[in-house]
């Protein structure tokens, strides 16, 4: 039986699909089978940052409306062969989801891959609400800063109340990865810290992902930096978060500034 | 005033992790309860419907929370009837 995981934020432009594709293909790399799921119906960006927006023919509204089979839709990705893809509709409206279709989904997904990564529309609508609501363990993407970590806090919210799991009573395994973190900022005091958003939120850390340019070329590319440019900063913190996601304890070690000598000049000290 | 002040500039972010605290406690508390403002919006449009027709949109409710007290700002207009058909005129 696989585990699904839904990656969610409340705030838009966070990195949820980025860090979908990243962290699927990060664990596919390791030989277990991964499928993506991207439930931004209308919106779907899955595609286009994996680099399979062009080998779509099938996607998740026709699964569930019966028009196609769960085999037909999904893509298997180039480049790791356990690794699946499949697509939200770019056409229909999101009401074309329903409860029953999506739980039929979910499971038939869950008796074949070891892992199925639910990619969340942004907001707290129906979208959300379903992408969330088979999910075994959740990771929500947050960035340092204030209205990302409040629409994080409510999405806490709805993973504790409005998921099968919580309504079952049982607990949902939930994971704070924060994003597009500036060490020189966050030293100056000019942005939240780590300590601040975990104190504030009291979820644990999956990982913190370093502003980087090439989080970037990786989209542009259609790649996931985990699988284009696997040595760089913010795919070996990727890499990391998904070892850890699979259980492994794994230190987080927060990313830091090298002062420059302008920086010890004028004593610029981290608040 | 000394002189390494002026390259010290005032940090921010404790200020956007005190305002967080606040804005999430009050938040949180107020979670688990139905959202106070559209249940009211929705009775009272209900009693007005009762007597006098009017649009959604002439109906405006809302909460304005203070420390020690909050208002509830009930604003509803109610079309003069003569007025309607010159207005459609106009």
């Amino acid at each position: 039986m696989g585990k699904v995981v839904v990656v969610t934020s409340g705030k838009g432009g966070v990195g949820k699909t980025t860090s979908t594709a990243a962290l699927g293909a990060a664990v596919a790399k390791t030989g277990k089978k991964v499928a993506l799921v991207d439930f931004d119906v209308g919106l779907r960006n899955l595609d286009l940052i994996m680099g399979a927006e062009r080998r779509v023919v099938f996607d998740l509204v026709n699964v569930i409306q019966g028009s196609a089979k769960l085999s037909q839709a999904l893509i298997r990705d180039k480049r790791v062969e356990t690794l699946f893809l499949l697509p939200a509709s770019q056409t229909r409206d999101k009401d074309a989801l329903t409860e029953e279709g999506v739980a039929d989904v979910i499971g038939k997904l869950r008796s074949v891959f070891d892992y199925v990564f639910c990619d969340s529309p942004a907001g707290i609508e129906r979208g959300a609400q379903l992408a969330m609501r088979f999910a075994d363990e959740a990771v929500i993407v947050t960035n340092p800063e204030v209205s990302s970590v409040r629409d994080s806090d409510r999405i806490i919210g709805l993973l504790d109340s409005r998921t099968l799991r919580a309504e079952e009573g049982e607990q949902i395994a939930k994971h704070v990865l924060v994003t597009r973190y500036d060490a020189g900022r966050a030293a100056r005091g000019e942005m939240l810290s780590i300590d601040d958003v975990l104190e504030i939120l009291s979820v644990p850390l999956l990982g913190i992902i370093p502003e980087s340019q090439d989080v970037l070329r990786a989209s542009n590319l259609g790649s996931p930096v985990t699988l284009s440019e696997p040595l760089n900063a913010a795919a070996k913190a990727y890499l990391d978060a998904a070892r850890r996601l699979e259980g492994e304890q794994l230190p987080v070690i927060v990313p830091f500034e090298r002062k420059g000598f302008l920086d010890r000049l004028l004593g610029r000290r981290a608040a | 005033m000394s002189l390494l002040d002026i390259f010290k500039r005032r940090t921010s972010a404790p200020v956007a992790r005190e305002r967080l605290q606040v804005l999430l406690a009050y938040e949180r508390r107020n979670r688990s309860q139905p959202d106070l403002v559209s249940i009211l919006r929705e009775e009272i449009m209900a009693v007005i419907a009762k007597h006098v027709q009017i649009d959604q949109d002439y109906l405006q409710v809302s909460m304005d929370r203070g420390e020690t007290m909050s208002t509830l700002e009930i604003d509803i207009q109610i079309p003069n009837k003569s007025a309607v058909p010159l207005a459609m005129a106009g």
